[in-house]
């Protein structure tokens, strides 16, 4: 007998599936075709806005698998992004090795730190953890802030030398056909690949016998180590992926950005990762890249309207004197507010938004 | 040796200040378990309020201390009614994130009010110092140390032999308990906050009293309390005075001796020693030193 509604699950099979309909997989179609003519139609600066997007979607899928799917708090995103960054400088830059050295590089040994890290989360709980991650957070800038002959100390390392190459293909300054494409056009087909690349890899983690033992680990850690879920593999290996995902986001940022300094790796960027899977939504994968958009681009935003003095009670820059609000203060509140509001009115964020609205449409005209 | 005294008596001071930021923390993780990432906020409020009492409205300084805490008190009790009790039974991980962007909210409202630029508290300490036989000591540290102990005290005497104290131990015993027995879980709640309120603009003062002065970063000082509080437990107020005071004396050693012995670690490693402090002793004892160890049933 034919399965009477494609949204009917009768089977494992079909509850796993990756396309579970003919209109997802019509969805991803047309999302690569807007990933490819995107470049086209947008200015270098929205580009580099949602470059600098892309590269939180990968930061925050990252901290989405560690916190989001297997539970455990982390403040230190931030760290794992330095470790990532400075990786590329030192590998690239320094040592002028391609792309295809240093970018694994970078996952790889921010990955390895993370599952050193990991077993810290066996003996620690919830809050604990938190404030142990948070102080890796300290620890990582105090390094990246003496070790000058790696980091640069205070004032950063340059990245510009790390080349992109990947084949024929120059992601610094593309070339196809004779057609010239400036670095934000290169760069967004480059990051925003790596996102789906991203994606469909921790979908099929999520979905798979991993990603159902994070899951049972996040909602009760003594039940899934009964039923024969080993607690250090599954957190150790969240650690280690979320982190891998983490450095490979620094590495790409310090990349476009062509140069790094510890600035680039505050508490407030482990914030701001996190508000990234709160806005998108705790535990699934679609919503960080949904939150990444939201929240990264209203940080340039708020920038460029204050900048053009749209915003009349918004001083030009931290210090400013006219304006009631710094842009940097002003940053910041957006943060803390968006979390907030995020937490008491809509806890499970930008993806629960987009399944009521897909919901809707479905039943319509039906509510339920 | 007299170096080693003064930095321990630097380190007792430092350690108080810490206490009385961790005080704010136990007080508010007892009532409702939950770290509260905000109290940083609280302490750069209180500062700024002491200061605008004491310079603005000219009142005297002990004067403007206590409507700093009046005024902290009645902050934490309007965030605690307006924000956190919408959050009731809903996840830790949840109310940990909301008291983070409360952090950031608190802490930058300040430099929109006072401006950025750091300010004279006007405190009557100043940079006098007073001999202790052949030692140097800082009016303003023993101060602080005195001002850490009357809190502590207080704290003590509040939950040992006031009714509010009682019930507010009952309710971090077991909420339901508390409630069946008449305690207004609400009002405990309520009361915690402010308390974490006054307590942390105190906190504020002494951070800001002296050479430090006034400004928009003294909030960054309650992320490097946090070991402290871990140390001590998360719930022992007399653990957070404890721990507080290990992490201060460790990092003015630090700072006084690490030249001599590990030039190698970097300069300002003594900012970071409160966590690998924290670090090493959260791998022998996972709940602190005076923590209460959860009991996990299956």
């Amino acid at each position: 007998m034919a399965n009477p509604s494609p949204h009917l699950v009768t089977t494992y099979e079909r509850d796993l599936r990756l396309f579970p309909s003919l209109a997802s997989k019509i969805g991803v179609a047309l999302l690569v075709l807007v990933w490819l003519v995107l470049p086209m139609n947008l200015t270098d600066y929205q580009l580099l806005v949602l470059v600098f997007a892309g590269i939180a979607a990968i930061g925050g899928i990252g901290l989405n698998l560690l916190t989001g799917y297997t539970g455990q708090v982390s403040l230190g995103h931030a760290f794992f992004l330095g470790v990532g960054a400075y990786t590329a400088a030192y590998v690239g830059d320094q040592h002028d090795l391609p792309v295809f050295v240093w970018l694994p590089a970078a996952a790889l040994l921010a990955g390895l730190i993370g599952a050193v890290i990991g077993p810290f989360a066996l003996r620690l709980r919830g809050q604990y953890l938190g404030i142990v991650t948070l102080g890796l957070v300290f620890l990582g800038l105090h390094v990246f802030e003496n070790w000058n002959s790696v980091t640069g100390g205070n004032t950063g390392t340059s990245v510009s030398g790390a080349s992109v190459d990947v084949g024929p293909l120059d992601f610094g300054a593309l070339e196809i056909g004779g057609q010239a494409f400036t670095k934000e056009q290169s760069y967004f087909w480059l990051v925003w690949g790596l996102v789906g690349v991203v994606a469909l890899l921790t979908k099929n983690v999520v979905r798979s016998r991993a990603g159902r033992a994070m899951q049972a680990v996040r909602d009760r850690d003594l039940a899934a180590e009964v039923v024969g879920v080993s607690l250090a593999r599954t957190k150790v290996g969240a650690f280690a992926a979320s982190s891998a995902l983490a450095g490979l986001a620094g590495a790409l940022f310090a990349s476009f950005q062509e140069a790094v300094n510890p600035e680039n790796f505050t508490l407030l960027v482990s914030i701001q990762y996190i508000a990234v899977v709160i806005v998108g939504g705790v535990g699934t994968i679609f919503g960080s890249v949904l939150g990444a958009l939201l929240v990264g681009p209203v940080q340039r935003i708020v920038e460029t309207a204050s900048r053009s003095q749209d915003l009349p009670f918004v001083s030009g820059d931290a210090g400013g004197s006219e304006g009631v609000i710094a842009v940097a203060s002003l940053n910041r509140m957006i943060f803390g507010a968006l979390i907030i509001v995020f937490l008491i009115f809509e806890p499970r964020g930008l993806a629960a938004i987009w399944l009521r609205a897909k919901a809707y449409f479905r039943t319509w005209p039906f509510s339920y | 040796m007299d170096e080693f005294l003064r930095l321990c008596i630097a380190g007792l001071a430092l350690g108080s200040q810490y206490a009385l930021i961790v005080l704010g923390f136990v007080v508010i993780y007892r009532a409702t378990g939950v770290v509260n990432f905000a109290q940083g906020g609280f302490v750069v409020l209180g500062a700024y309020l002491a200061y605008n009492a004491h310079n603005t409205w000219d009142l005297p300084f002990a004067l403007s201390v206590i409507v700093a805490m009046l005024g902290g008190a009645l902050i934490g009790v309007v965030v605690e009614r307006l924000i956190l009790r919408r959050m009731v039974g809903q996840p830790v991980f949840a109310v940990i994130m909301i008291t983070i962007g409360l952090y950031y909210i608190l802490e930058q409202t300040v430099p929109s009010i006072w401006g950025p630029q750091n300010l004279n508290l006007g405190d009557p300490w100043g940079i006098q110092v007073k001999s202790l036989g052949d030692i140097q000591v800082a009016v303003k540290d023993l101060w602080t140390i005195a001002l850490a102990a009357v809190a502590l005290l207080a704290f003590f005497a509040l939950f040992r032999y006031t009714k509010i104290g009682v019930a507010m131990r009952a309710t971090a015993l077991d909420q339901e308990a508390a409630l069946a027995q008449g305690i207004s879980a609400r009002r405990i709640f309520a009361i915690s906050w402010g308390i974490a309120g006054a307590v942390a603009a105190l906190a504020g003062v002494t951070q800001a009293a002296g050479s430090i002065q006034v400004r928009p970063t003294l909030g960054l000082v309650a992320l490097i309390a946090f070991p402290a509080m871990i140390l001590g437990g998360l719930d022992s107020p007399g653990g957070a005075v404890l721990g507080g005071i290990i992490i201060g004396v460790t990092q003015t050693l630090t700072a006084g001796y690490q030249d001599d012995f590990f030039p190698w670690l970097g300069n300002g490693f003594n900012s970071v020693m409160p966590y690998v402090v924290m670090v090493l002793i959260l791998m022998v004892r996972p709940f602190g030193l005076f923590g209460t160890k959860e009991v996990r049933r299956v």
